[in-house]
């Protein structure tokens, strides 16, 4: 039985039983349910063995909104934690765990896949592709962030969760101070998971560059497919960072070498600065696409095309190149003297610039604009004053002589909320509005949208605008509990009620499902927002081949200009189409992966070496594989054409 | 599959030339991977510890073998590919083979050093500045490595299968990828080895 005493919780508590006994009803209830109403078989064909880009980031969605509630407990749990001075509720272990995995979960396998979602549906569908460049690549990257999730997540009930911050620094993430393998958790999840969006990254530059409809040059993109691109060259210029960082570290922790240690020649600076040079650019990797997401919003709903089309395209660049450049403002404090801060910090407030532009060219396109306040409209005029705000606050934290007061305090993580929330969040919600019903087939109840928008809205001011005082006054970051001296609690008791108004925000969303799958109209046609890209020229629901023509561009807004300025966006006539098979191997091969990383964790090399040949014997398959997928003849593509409501021409 | 004639085989098919795309795209990630990899050997290069410098433990002959093994497989390679392409099979997987025999060679004398650095206490615990070499020259094995087992399924695939598009595809994209290890093998021998002992 000792072999089995790995898998046991080094901090056991009810709650993390209550979990245990929760995964595993849900687990018989997936399989007894799957079971019972016979879906095994439609599960396996229609879902995971798909290659389909369109069924991919509808897979992508459902992970994010999975991990956001997981990720959202861990917060609430801290609130409450926090309401009150000298709180029993989680004891520092427990904090340390809970603040480490939200971290993770809501930046790795939240907002990145919730990305990833939208740049999967949306962006063959904006450039007028059939599907991505490489679809059984896009596949494995899903699975490989799924796998890698996955692996994040049984940490809690196997072994115990991560407890080193979500920059898991060194020292304190080495051995000698993080004795659980909940560190090792997160280095083979992330790597794994990275591995994934590296692939992502490579398809979707791929895609973008090389597929797109004949007239769409590069300045005639859509935004959302430019920030995409840009967002995805920063994917494959930083992530090979990630991983050799967590290589080095994972050798650290397994195989006692001292690259992070503070003996033998080791460097515990060398892992906090590696970290942050993927880090800081991973942030700018999540705003940039809702930046797109916004700028396609805002224009459709403003009845105008995008203010500064190209100044938004040179903001989104620079942004780019100065996210590269920015990474030692995490640690002004960590002694790297004054002229490499002085560099840091003008670089950091250099970024307000473009972003600025980006803020002022949406502005102007809501100039004069015949405004629609929709829920997806609501989000993005929530966003730019708050957003501003926390640009701000950000700005203030670039000054590195004046960061030596907020430096791990409460204002740093009430400025990251209030970039990330306003920012990432709802521009996440925004695009799920905005595209559901393209996605879906109805549209999301606008009554129930406009509640969940206002309840976001005033619990996040609520819950962040104090740790702002807070934090200026003090209080640390990372701290399980203060004392009542400190005066610290009332403010601290308005965030848990402003997370708690939040919490029920995220619940209308899911009500907000419920009700619209029950009761939404199902007859809204393929162009419900009236808006002005290839996406909403195909039909409702999307045909598996996307466009039964492709289309032909002219401007920035061919479908706008398809239906008010007789452009002919569909020329030609139908031909058979080429599609890539289906393939259960991205999901094989996946899930040996998730054997890989389970037995690098516990260190269980047999089991190791058995499925990393495992792995190989998939890449050899796939070597030999003779695929060149299928041909959908003449009379189905216009069979289904009829089906859906006509050709589109 | 649609076959342009006007192009050389491998770029003869669409796919053909988005996997060649990605391939470049992938082979930029694979530049910022090394190029980690060697900021954090110079900056961990003379953290010694009580372990040895690079001085105390290079020795030129065996690196001087590798590098002629490795530049010499760069242009056996590059004959494959003009052999592909004046359609001659058989030469063709004649130096596809030699390359792969010079790669293996190569994995031998680097195994040969590994286990000549660990005899004389340079493992990769000894100190911050061996387990940052042995990772890095590691890391370039393990990719010459995987590229062994790669190119002899290429060349099997060639011999089941003739020259295709498809396979003539993948030979060319596995040159580009020998062609990089190649590179780095020389920012290895001019910044790790001679550097070091200079």
């Amino acid at each position: 039985m000792e072999f089995f005493d790995r898998f046991a919780i080094p901090h056991p508590s009810p709650a993390i039983y209550a979990s245990m006994v929760a995964i595993g009803l849900t687990l018989i209830g997936i399989i007894a349910g799957l079971t019972y109403f016979k879906k095994w078989g439609y599960l396996w064909r229609e879902w995971l063995t798909t290659v389909d880009h369109k069924r991919i980031g509808i897979m992508y969605l459902i992970s994010a909104l999975l991990m956001l509630f997981r990720g959202g407990v861990d917060a609430i749990m801290m609130r409450a934690q926090l309401a009150a001075p000298e709180a029993k509720l989680l004891d520092a272990q427990h904090y340390n765990e809970i603040f480490t995995t939200h971290g993770v979960v809501m930046i790795m396998f939240m907002a990145m896949p919730f990305i990833f979602a939208f740049m999967n549906y949306v962006v063959p569908l904006q450039i007028g592709a059939r599907d991505v460049a490489f679809p059984r690549l896009n596949a494995i990257s899903f699975w490989l962030f799924f796998m890698g999730a996955m692996l994040f997540n049984i940490s809690f009930v196997i072994g115990g969760s991560p407890d080193a911050g979500w920059t898991s620094y060194f020292p304190l993430a080495g051995n000698d101070f993080s004795t659980s393998v909940g560190t090792n958790y997160y280095m083979i999840a992330l790597q794994i998971s990275g591995l994934g969006t590296l692939m992502t990254g490579i398809n979707m530059i791929t895609t973008i560059m090389k597929m797109r409809a004949p007239g769409m040059t590069l300045m005639k993109m859509p935004m959302f497919t430019w920030t995409t691109l840009v967002a995805n060259l920063i994917v494959v210029t930083v992530f090979p960072v990630l991983t050799v960082a967590l290589a080095m570290g994972t050798m650290d922790r397994l195989f006692g070498t001292h690259f992070f240690a503070s003996t033998n020649g080791g460097m515990d600076m060398l892992w906090a600065n590696l970290f942050w040079v993927w880090g800081h650019p991973e942030v700018y990797i999540l705003i940039l696409p809702a930046f797109g997401l916004y700028s396609e919003i805002i224009s459709t709903f403003s009845g105008r095309n995008l203010y500064g089309y190209k100044s938004m395209v040179g903001s989104i660049v620079i942004i780019s190149v100065l996210s590269c450049l920015v990474w030692a403002h995490h640690f002004f404090t960590m002694g790297q003297g004054a002229a490499s801060n002085s560099f840091f910090s003008i670089t950091t407030m250099a970024i307000a610039v473009p972003t600025g532009v980006k803020i002022f060219n949406w502005l102007f396109t809501l100039w004069k604009g015949k405004i629609r306040m929709t829920v997806p409209m609501l989000y993005s005029i929530g966003f730019i004053p708050l957003f501003t705000i926390g640009g701000v606050t950000g700005v203030m934290l670039a000054m590195s002589a004046a960061d030596y007061q907020y430096h791990n305090t409460m204002f740093l993580v009430a400025h990251f909320h209030n970039t990330i929330i306003p920012g990432v969040v709802f521009a996440m919600l925004a695009g799920l509005t905005y595209y559901w019903p393209k996605m879906f087939g109805f549209m999301l109840n606008e009554r129930i949208g406009k509640w969940t928008f206002w309840s976001l809205a005033i619990g996040f001011v609520l819950a962040f605008f104090p740790m702002y005082i807070t934090g200026l006054d003090g209080q640390a970051r990372r701290m399980y509990t203060y004392s009542e001296s400190t005066g610290f609690g009332p403010l601290n008791m308005i965030s848990f009620v402003g997370a708690g108004i939040m919490a029920i925000g995220f619940i209308l969303i899911v009500y907000n499902v419920y009700y619209s799958t029950r009761y939404a109209s199902r007859d809204i046609g393929s162009d419900p927002w009236d808006a002005r890209t290839l996406e909403w020229a195909t039909h409702t629901p999307v045909p598996e081949y996307n466009f039964a023509l492709t289309p032909s561009v002219n401007s920035t807004q061919p479908f706008w200009d398809d239906k008010k300025n007789k452009h002919k966006l569909f020329p030609g006539n139908i031909e058979k189409i080429h599609m890539p098979n289906n393939s259960g191997l991205p999901f094989i091969m996946c899930s040996i992966f998730f054997v890989w990383g389970f037995s690098f964790v516990f260190a269980i090399w047999p089991l190791l070496i058995i499925s990393t040949i495992g792995i190989f014997v998939c890449m050899a398959y796939r070597s030999f594989e003779k695929d060149h997928g299928h041909y959908i003849p003449v009379e189905k593509v216009k069979e289904t054409e009829e089906k859906l409501g006509g050709a589109k021409l | 599959m649609k076959l342009d004639h006007s192009q050389p085989l491998e770029y003869s098919t669409h796919q053909n030339q988005l996997n060649f795309f990605g391939f470049w795209i992938f082979l930029g990630a694979e530049i910022m991977l090394f190029a980690t990899l060697f900021t954090s050997y110079f900056t961990l290069e003379n953290r010694v510890g009580s372990g040895p410098s690079g001085a105390e433990i290079f020795e030129i002959t065996p690196v001087v073998i590798e590098t002629f093994l490795l530049l010499i497989s760069s242009f056996t390679i590059g004959l494959a590919v003009h052999a592909m392409r004046i359609g001659r099979q058989k030469a063709m997987i004649g130096f596809f083979v030699v390359t792969l025999l010079l790669g293996l060679s190569f994995l031998g004398v680097e195994i040969y050093e590994f286990i000549h650095y660990v005899h004389i206490g340079a493992g990769i615990q000894t100190s911050a500045f061996t387990a940052i070499l042995l990772t890095t020259l590691g890391t370039h094995g393990i990719h010459v490595t995987f590229g062994l087992i790669w190119g002899t399924m290429i060349i099997l695939q060639i011999k089941k299968r003739g020259l295709t598009a498809e396979n003539a595809g993948k030979s060319f994209i596995f040159s580009l990828y020998w062609h990089f290890l190649d590179v780095v093998w020389i920012f290895i021998f001019s910044f790790i080895y001679l550097k070091g002992m200079m």
